[in-house]
C-alpha cells in the first residue's frame, strides 16, 4: 500500500505493531491506541519514533496528554463511507494544535483526498497505486472552498471580503 | 434572485470536471460500482427501476428563467422531455444515461445550477419557504441565510460522510411553508428583544420508518453564530450517530436515544469551543450576500386595478384567482401558485414545453423569477395584479391553471413503484385516480383545505405521516396494500397522523378516501371547520367506523 | 434495491432470471446464457434451482463494468414458452411505468 507524504509517494519509515507483537529494539513504530495507552512510558523511552493508530470510535481527547511526544497519529477509515476520522483530524489540528504527521489509513481513495487535506491530514496510506500516483493532480482539483478549516486555505467568503475591500480602495 | 459570482461558478465547474473524471474511471472499470456509488450519489445520480435518475438542486426554491430553460433543455436533450419536482426543492430526471451526465451537468453549470448536496450521506440542499422575500409579515428574507448555509454545507470537508443524510430547512414566517419540523435541523428566523436577527433551532425531525417531530434545542441562536451552532450539531452527530443500522442512523434517533437535554448539552459544549472561531459571521458578510440578491423594481400600483375588476365577471378566472393567488408584501402585486397537479396527471411533473413557456411567462409577468415549493407546485412570486387575467389565460392554455392549490387534489406523492427501486407499491396511479374522483372544483372547494400525501414505501418521501390524509403503500403477499392515516400536518403545528385501521387494496384506496371525506362533511360543525379541525375535535374513531362499517 | 450481497441465501421458488441495469445508460438488462447482457427478457438465461441461480448471479456480479446491481428475479413461463416477469415490480421494469392507465389492478 503506497504511502503519500509531502505530496509524493515515499517509503514508510514506520513499522506497524499489533497489540501483541514483541517490541523491536529500535526503529520507528506505529502502535494501536489501546497498547499505546497501556505502555506509553515504555514506548516513549525507546530510541525510535512512536506513532499511534487511533480508532475512529475512541475519544481523541484521551490522546491529548501525549500529543507533544508522538511523531505520528494514524486515523482510520474502516470504509471510505465512515467519516468520523474527519472530525478527529480537525480536532487534533484545530483544537489541540497537533503539528506532527497526521496519517489517513484504511480505505483511502483518490476521491477523498481533497476532503482529507482540508481536515488536516498530510500523509495517506492509499489503497490503490493509481490513486497514489494521481495524488498531486487530484489535490489541485479545487481552488474554491466555502468552509474555514485549519488548513489555511482562504474561504470564498473571505476572498469576497478581500475583493470588496480592494475594490473600495481609491473610490 | 441570487447571482453566482466568479467564485461560485469556479466551484461548480470544478465539480463538473471532477465528476467527468469519475464517470470516465467508472466506465473504464477503474472504479467499481461499490466505489463509484457514493461519488455518483454526491452528484445526485441514483439508480432506479428503469434507469439512472438525476436529481438537481434548486436551493431554497428560487429559479431564474434562464435556469428553468436549462432544466427544460436537459429534459429534452438528455431525458424524455419532462422532469419531476420533488418535496425538497429539487427536480428529478428519470431516464438519464450515465455516459451523458457530465455533459448535462456542464450545460446546467453554465447557468449556475448543479446537483451538489442532492444525495448521499451529507448535508442536503438547503430548503426554504417558496414565498421567501415576498410573503407579507416575514421577519426578513430567509434566503440570505439559506444561501449562507448553502455555501457552508457545500462539499463540507468534515461532514460529507455522515452516518446518514442531513436536511436543513429555514422559514421566516409564522406560517411554516418549509416543513421545518420534519427536518434534521429546522431553523425559524426570529428577532430577540433587542431586535437582533437569530434563529430558534429545532433538531431531530424526520419521517421514514421512525417518524419524529423536531424538538427545539435552542430558543435563540444569534445570526452571527448560526454556522458554528450548526457545525457543533453536525460534529456531535458525525461522531455519535449510529452507523451500525441504516434505519437508526438519522440524527432523530440519536436525539431520541440520548434525550434532547443530553443531546443539547453535548452540542452546547462543542459550540462553546468553536463559537468564537472563523465561523462567526459578521454583518459585512451578510451584507455581501444580501447585495447579490436582486429585488424587482416594483411599480406603485393600485390595490384593485380595472383589469382585475373586469375579469371578476368570469367565474373560471375567479375560481382560479381565489384559489391560487396569494397576497404579496407590495401593494398591487400577488404571489401566484402554479399547480402541477392537473386532473389525471402525475403530481409534480412538468414537461420541457411547460418549463420553457413558464420561463417566458415569468419574464413577462414575474421579473424573471420562479419558485419551487415542497408541495410540488411552482410559483410566480411577483405578479402585478393587473396582469393576473392575462397570466391566467396563458397558464390555462398550458394546462397550468388547475385551481386546486391546498385542496384535496393538490396531492403530494413520491414516484412510487412506477420509478423507484425502493418502493413497495405505486403512488402516482393512486394520486391520479383521486384527482379524477374529486375533479369537480365545487366539490373540492366544499371540502376545503385538505392535503393528501402518498408514499410508496416506509421511507416516506411522500410525507404520508404529515398528510391530513396519509396513504402508505406496502407489499403484502406480493400485493400492493395501502395504510391510511388521518390527522397529520406538516406546518408549524406539525403532527403525525393516526392509522385508521387495516390496510386496503389498490383499487379500494379512492373509495376509502371518499368515505373519509363523506364522514368529514357529515361530521363537521360548520362549513368553516376544516378537515384537520374535525379530526382534532373527534379523533379517528368516527372516521374509522365509517370506513370499516362496510368492509 | 436488494444488493446481491444481501441475497446470500439464495432460494428460488420457481424459474428465475438475473437482471440488472446496464452501466453506461442504466437500462434494464437480463443475463443471457452467452455470458452477456440483453435488453430482451426473451433472451435471458432461465435458472430453476438455487445452485444454478447462485452460479448465474456470481457470473453477473463479476461483470461490474457491464451492469450494476444484479439480482435474481422470478419469471413465469407460459405454455407457449414465453417468459413474463413474475411480479409487479419486474413487470414495471419490463414494460415501463403504469401511469396513464386507469387506476385498477
Amino acid at each position: 500500500m503506497p504511502l503519500v507524504s509531502g505530496g509524493k509517494i515515499t517509503g514508510d519509515g514506520f513499522v506497524k505493531l499489533a497489540v501483541d507483537t514483541p517490541l523491536p529494539e529500535g526503529g520507528d513504530i506505529l502502535v494501536p491506541a489501546e497498547r499505546f495507552l497501556a505502555e506509553a512510558d515504555a514506548l516513549l523511552e525507546r530510541s525510535g519514533k512512536v506513532g499511534v493508530i487511533w480508532p475512529n470510535n475512541r475519544d481523541i481527547a484521551e490522546l491529548v496528554p501525549y500529543l507533544g511526544k508522538v511523531a505520528a497519529v494514524a486515523l482510520v477509515f474502516p470504509t471510505f463511507r465512515d467519516g468520523r476520522a474527519y472530525s478527529q483530524a480537525r480536532l487534533l489540528r484545530e483544537r489541540y494544535n497537533y503539528r506532527g504527521e497526521l496519517r489517513a489509513t484504511g480505505q483511502v481513495l483518490r476521491d477523498q483526498f481533497v476532503f482529507m487535506l482540508r481536515a488536516g491530514f498530510d500523509a495517506f496510506e492509499v489503497k490503490k497505486q493509481a490513486d497514489a500516483e494521481a495524488f498531486m493532480q487530484t489535490a489541485k482539483r479545487y481552488s474554491v472552498f466555502y468552509q474555514p478549516t485549519g488548513d489555511g486555505r482562504i474561504t470564498a467568503l473571505h476572498r469576497r471580503m478581500q475583493l470588496r475591500h480592494s475594490e473600495g480602495v481609491g473610490t | 434572485m441570487y447571482a453566482y459570482d466568479e467564485i461560485d461558478r469556479t466551484l461548480v465547474n470544478e465539480r463538473v470536471s471532477e465528476f467527468r473524471d469519475q464517470v470516465k474511471r467508472r466506465l473504464s472499470g477503474e472504479l467499481t460500482e461499490d466505489e463509484f456509488k457514493i461519488l455518483r450519489l454526491q452528484n445526485g445520480v441514483y439508480l432506479q427501476l428503469h434507469a439512472y435518475m438525476f436529481r438537481v438542486a434548486i436551493p431554497y426554491g428560487t429559479l431564474a428563467t434562464n435556469q428553468l430553460r436549462a432544466l427544460a433543455h436537459v429534459a429534452r436533450k438528455y431525458d424524455r422531455g419532462y422532469g419531476h419536482f420533488t418535496t425538497r426543492q429539487n427536480i428529478q430526471f428519470n431516464w438519464i444515461k450515465l455516459a451523458e451526465l457530465p455533459d448535462a451537468l456542464e450545460d446546467l453549470a453554465k447557468v449556475g445550477i448543479h446537483a451538489m448536496q442532492t444525495s448521499g450521506n451529507n448535508m442536503r440542499n438547503v430548503t426554504s419557504d417558496q414565498w421567501a422575500g415576498v410573503a407579507p409579515g416575514e421577519i426578513e428574507d430567509p434566503r440570505i441565510w439559506s444561501e449562507l448555509i448553502r455555501q457552508h454545507t457545500t462539499l463540507h470537508p468534515e461532514f460529507s460522510f455522515l452516518p446518514r443524510k442531513f436536511k436543513i430547512a429555514i422559514t421566516a414566517s409564522d406560517h411554516d411553508r418549509a416543513a421545518i419540523k420534519i427536518h434534521d435541523i429546522g431553523l425559524r428566523l426570529i428577532r430577540n428583544e433587542k431586535g437582533e436577527t437569530g434563529f430558534e433551532v429545532l433538531v431531530g425531525g424526520g419521517l421514514g420508518r421512525t417518524p419524529f417531530v423536531a424538538k427545539t434545542i435552542k430558543h435563540f441562536v444569534h445570526g452571527r453564530d448560526i454556522l458554528s451552532y450548526i457545525e457543533a450539531i453536525l460534529r456531535v452527530y458525525n461522531q455519535y450517530g449510529r452507523r451500525d443500522n441504516i434505519y437508526k442512523a438519522r440524527i432523530k434517533i440519536l436525539v431520541h436515544e440520548l434525550g434532547i437535554e443530553k443531546f443539547s448539552r453535548e452540542v452546547e459544549e462543542e459550540w462553546q469551543q468553536i463559537r468564537n472561531s472563523s465561523l462567526q459571521i459578521d454583518d459585512e458578510v451578510i451584507e455581501d450576500i444580501r447585495s447579490r440578491f436582486t429585488y424587482p423594481a416594483y411599480e406603485k400600483l393600485p390595490h384593485m386595478p380595472d383589469e382585475l375588476r373586469q375579469a371578476a365577471a368570469d367565474p373560471d378566472f375567479e375560481a382560479w384567482r381565489k384559489n391560487s393567488v396569494a397576497p404579496h408584501k407590495v401593494q398591487g402585486y400577488s404571489i401566484v401558485t402554479i399547480s402541477l397537479k392537473p386532473t389525471g396527471g402525475p403530481p409534480g411533473d412538468a414537461t420541457a414545453e411547460q418549463m420553457d413557456a413558464l420561463a417566458d411567462l415569468a419574464d413577462q409577468y414575474s421579473f424573471g423569477e420562479i419558485r419551487v415549493g415542497h408541495e410540488q407546485n411552482l410559483a410566480l412570486p411577483h405578479v402585478a395584479k393587473r396582469d393576473l387575467p392575462a397570466l391566467w389565460k396563458a397558464l390555462d392554455k398550458l394546462g397550468l391553471a388547475t385551481p386546486n392549490v391546498n385542496l384535496i387534489t393538490d396531492i403530494i406523492a413520491c414516484p412510487g413503484l412506477d420509478y423507484c427501486s425502493l418502493a413497495n407499491a405505486r403512488s402516482i396511479p393512486i394520486a391520479q385516480e383521486l384527482t379524477r374522483r374529486f375533479a369537480n372544483h365545487e366539490l373540492a372547494n366544499l371540502i376545503g383545505r385538505l392535503h393528501i400525501n402518498i408514499s410508496g414505501c416506509i421511507n416516506a418521501c411522500g410525507h404520508h405521516h404529515v398528510g391530513h390524509i396519509g396513504i402508505l403503500g406496502v407489499e403484502k403477499n406480493g400485493e400492493e396494500v395501502y395504510q391510511i392515516t388521518i390527522g397529520g400536518r406538516a406546518d408549524e403545528n406539525a403532527t403525525l397522523g393516526t392509522l385508521i385501521g387495516p390496510g386496503v387494496k389498490f383499487d379500494e384506496v379512492a373509495d376509502v378516501v371518499e368515505d373519509v371525506v363523506e364522514a368529514y362533511l357529515a361530521l363537521r360543525e360548520r362549513p368553516e371547520e376544516l378537515f384537520m379541525d374535525t379530526v382534532k375535535r373527534l379523533g379517528v374513531e368516527p372516521f374509522k367506523e365509517r370506513v370499516y362499517a362496510t368492509r | 434495491m436488494t444488493s446481491p450481497l444481501e441475497q446470500k441465501k439464495i432460494r428460488i421458488a420457481g424459474p428465475s432470471v438475473v437482471t440488472a441495469n446496464r452501466t453506461w445508460d442504466g437500462i434494464v438488462v437480463y443475463r443471457t446464457a452467452a455470458r452477456a447482457w440483453s435488453a430482451e427478457l426473451s433472451e435471458a438465461a432461465i435458472v430453476r434451482n438455487s445452485e444454478e441461480a447462485k452460479a448465474l448471479l456470481a457470473e453477473a456480479v463479476a461483470d461490474d463494468v457491464g451492469a450494476i446491481g444484479p439480482y435474481i428475479a422470478p419469471v413465469q413461463i407460459g405454455a407457449d414458452g414465453r417468459i413474463v416477469p413474475g411480479n409487479l415490480r419486474e413487470q414495471i421494469r419490463r414494460t415501463g411505468v403504469t401511469i396513464g392507465q386507469p387506476a385498477q389492478v
